[in-house]
């Protein structure tokens, strides 16, 4: 287990046994603009040295994998698991998005082993983040004339996350290998701890929600382990397609598999007032980001290795 | 000695920090010529809003203007927020100087 999984589970059971750590809600901020930016700068980089047009069918490969995994889990919430509408739609549209902190999680778990991952991984990161918010809230209003759709499209799109992924990946991509030299020592170097502190809190935060599951029922549980394991073996097929290492196969997956618990709550309060947040959340945090990062990383390396070895 | 004061009506709406855009909009298209924002967290019907985080953070929006006014903007939110955010609003008569500014 990575020394950053020690700090979650601290995190985890500091909380759970009430014990008043708290970390300050503007560190918690802080270091969240540190991993956007740095995971952003990571990938500028790495684009730097390749054409990007290529890119482009990839790219909408990702999207499309984003909006068919916001349908599936909607089609099971909503049929197997008799969810409301609203609430079905609001909890398929965070797990038809993404996480960075799995991201960040995965992208520490390949780097402690040293394996390489393609950079366009962040824009991937960044790419499958806003459509599945679209499809969730046209899976409850339809295209309707009352969405404000300019004023979510700016609130989605300029969000934090993608402002500071993209803003990171552009620096990044104009400076180059050697223009970042000088911040490096800030922001590559310090990455694993700040990724640790970072964890320590989302222990803490993941142990609010914790006592929230129990009100939820065992399907809803299923869901958060069932879904990511579906989602994770689709991330690995179109991995397959568009023809990736291991490694990238590896995050594409934890993309896949991961769900979104900061952009999507915060629209689909929003837009979609009716649903419950309290469940989306409980299942989200106190399930699937756990699995993701005890269980679910290791996992889909492994599988993506199998798979690589069997496709010659 | 005498302060020459008037009465206004302050409108205080506690409720979820997801929704401060989207109200103070609101607020703007109602004619709220000013209002003071503030970070808050407590215990209520929707459980500990603790401001551990985004997700759980609360804001408390203050405006003082004349009744009328207060009275149906708190009708708007009402209508609007009540159903389905935690939202708790409230009017309390003050007493202001300066009345041109409220």
């Amino acid at each position: 287990m990575d020394v950053v999984v020690l700090f979650f589970l601290l995190g985890l059971a500091a909380g759970l046994a009430r014990s008043d750590l708290r970390l300050p809600a503007a560190l918690y901020d802080s270091l969240s603009v540190f991993l956007l930016l740095t995971i952003g700068m990571k990938g500028g980089e790495g684009l730097a040295k390749q054409a990007l047009l290529p890119l482009l069918p990839q790219l909408l490969a990702v999207v499309l994998l984003g909006v068919l995994l916001t349908l599936i889990a909607f089609a099971v919430l909503r049929h197997l698991g008799r969810l409301s509408r609203a609430d079905a739609a609001a909890t398929a549209a965070h797990y038809g998005s993404v996480s960075v902190a799995t991201f960040a999680v995965g992208v520490n778990w390949l780097m402690v082993r040293n394996i390489e991952f393609e950079s366009q991984l962040t824009i991937f990161l960044a790419a499958m983040e806003v459509p599945a918010i679209m499809v969730g809230i046209v899976l409850v209003r339809g295209i309707g004339r009352e969405t404000d759709w300019r004023a979510l499209a700016h609130e989605t799109f300029l969000g934090k996350g993608v402002t500071l992924l993209l803003g990171g990946m552009a620096i990044g991509w104009i400076a180059g290998p050697e223009g970042l030299a000088p911040i490096k020592s800030l922001f590559f170097d310090l990455f694993k701890g700040v990724l640790a502190l970072f964890l320590l809190e989302m222990g803490l935060i993941v142990s609010h929600h914790v006592s929230d599951l129990r009100r939820n029922g065992l399907f809803l549980l299923a869901f958060g382990i069932a879904m990511p394991l579906l989602s994770g073996a689709l991330g690995l097929g179109c991995g397959l397609l568009l023809g990736l290492s291991v490694g990238g196969l590896t995050l594409l997956a934890t993309l896949a598999a991961s769900a979104s618990y900061i952009a999507v709550p915060a629209a689909m309060r929003v837009a979609v007032p009716q649903a419950n947040p309290a469940l989306s959340l409980a299942i989200v945090l106190g399930v699937t980001f756990p699995f993701n990062i005890l269980v679910g990383i290791p996992l889909y390396h492994r599988i993506a290795t199998q798979l690589v070895g069997a496709i010659p | 000695m005498t302060l020459p004061t008037e009465k206004r009506t302050l409108l205080t709406v506690i409720t979820e920090a997801a929704i401060e855009q989207t109200l103070l909009r609101d607020l703007d298209r109602l004619g709220v010529r000013g209002y003071t924002v503030s970070d808050a967290r407590g215990r209520g019907s929707r459980g500990v809003r603790d401001a551990a985080w985004t997700g759980a953070a609360n804001i408390r929006i203050e405006i003082i203007c004349p009744r009328p006014q207060a009275e149906s903007v708190l009708e708007h939110i009402q209508k609007r927020y009540y159903a389905n955010y935690a939202m708790v609003a409230f009017l309390m008569d003050v007493e202001i100087l300066r009345s041109e500014k409220f």
